[in-house]
């Protein structure tokens, strides 16, 4: 993580503040800490996403109470409830319209597998049309679920080369 | 409550065809298809069978003739009383019914779901689309010869599929129909899919 160690080269007396580190480090600490999610609600999970949300769980300790309605604006999907195939593209779609880099929560029972839904009507698993990196068990997931799904999400984006893939790309 | 009204010797002195029709619960008349707008315009003119609560079709599977019949659900919300009116549909292959939009403006919606689940069209009706499936869907659910599971079908979005190559996919069953222990203390044993594992999707049903 960042470090504020002054003995790298130069003299601090001389330079002023100064924080040293690696960029993967600064990169992964601004995404980590300021991810925004694309609430995508679609059944009961949602009412769990939007207590989340709410002042007794409160999603801003994380740096995420910023749900953006405009995937432009959103770097963290989360699928909270049932994926039909007539909304699928739907999700896909706005996946799509999402700035890289993005990432994407499936949020509870449904969105992870399809949940008790074994019918013609039911997508059986988000995954089967984007990436998921995080599946959140539950039907439906309490929101401290949702919290330590965010969680892990944060220490997965924590220890991905980010400088890497963004200056050789 | 008010005094009940017969309303089954009613219609049949109205329509010399409507015939009773068995039914555990509230009083329910047999109509050709042909009267069954004027049968419902008279029981919601004559009789204040005011409210359309609902408006749905049976299909007895295709080995029966005639293969579906239209249900149509009133109740009367001075009296508190409901009445069924059931109409056979002339043709099995390319079931037809008149719209009662007519008398409810509510019934558009729900003969929307009753063409979509069973292909039923309805005659007059200004917005026949699909409700629940998405457009293009080739089959219609609630009829007999459609497994629960589903039927392989394309998505609707072709840039979509053309991104992911998705179909939509008959669902992995696992032994169902799904249907939970009541009274089981132990969730992972109470679960519907621990009820049958003699064959899933990775393993074949055995013969």
């Amino acid at each position: 993580m960042v470090s504020s160690r002054t003995e790298l080269g130069y003299d601090s007396k001389i330079e002023g503040e100064v924080i040293v580190s690696r960029r993967d480090a600064i990169i992964n600490w601004v995404r980590t800490n300021s991810m925004w999610p694309m609430p995508m609600g679609l059944a009961c999970c949602a009412i769990e996403l939007m207590g989340s949300g709410g002042a007794r769980f409160d999603i801003a300790r994380f740096g995420a109470e910023v749900m953006r309605f405009s995937p432009r604006q959103a770097d963290c999907m989360i699928v909270a409830g049932t994926v039909t195939y007539k909304m699928a593209p739907q999700v896909r779609r706005i996946y799509d319209q999402m700035s890289s880099p993005k990432w994407v929560i499936a949020m509870g029972a449904c969105a992870s597998t399809g949940g008790m839904y074994r019918s013609y009507a039911t997508l059986q698993g988000v995954d089967r049309i984007v990436p998921v990196d995080v599946y959140v068990s539950g039907c439906p997931p309490r929101p401290e679920a949702l919290l330590d799904g965010l969680m892990r999400l944060q220490d997965k984006v924590r220890h991905e080369p980010a400088a890497g893939k963004l200056f050789t790309a | 409550m008010s005094a009940t009204v017969d309303v089954t010797s009613a219609l049949q002195a109205r329509f010399p065809q409507a015939a009773p029709r068995a039914s555990l619960d509230h009083e329910a008349v047999n109509v050709p298809m042909g009267d069954v707008i004027a049968a419902l315009q008279y029981l919601r003119d004559e009789f204040a069978f005011d409210v359309l609560t609902d408006l749905t079709a049976v299909d007895w599977s295709e080995a029966m003739a005639p293969r579906f019949t239209m249900v149509y659900h009133l109740f009367s919300s001075t009296r508190h009383v409901y009445v069924r009116i059931a109409a056979d549909c002339a043709s099995d292959t390319a079931p037809s019914a008149p719209t009662a939009i007519g008398l409810w403006a509510g019934a558009n919606w729900l003969e929307r779901e009753v063409f979509d689940m069973f292909g039923i069209t309805f005659d007059g009706h200004p917005d026949q689309r699909r409700i629940l499936m998405w457009d293009g869907y080739p089959h219609h659910p609630l009829r007999k010869d459609f497994p629960l599971a589903g039927i392989e079908a394309p998505l609707p979005d072709a840039e979509i599929v053309a991104e992911t190559g998705m179909a939509a996919n008959p669902v992995p069953l696992a032994g169902g129909p799904f249907v939970a222990h009541s009274g089981q203390i132990n969730m992972a044993e109470a679960e519907p899919r621990a009820k049958d594992e003699s064959w899933n999707e990775r393993r074949p049903k055995p013969e």
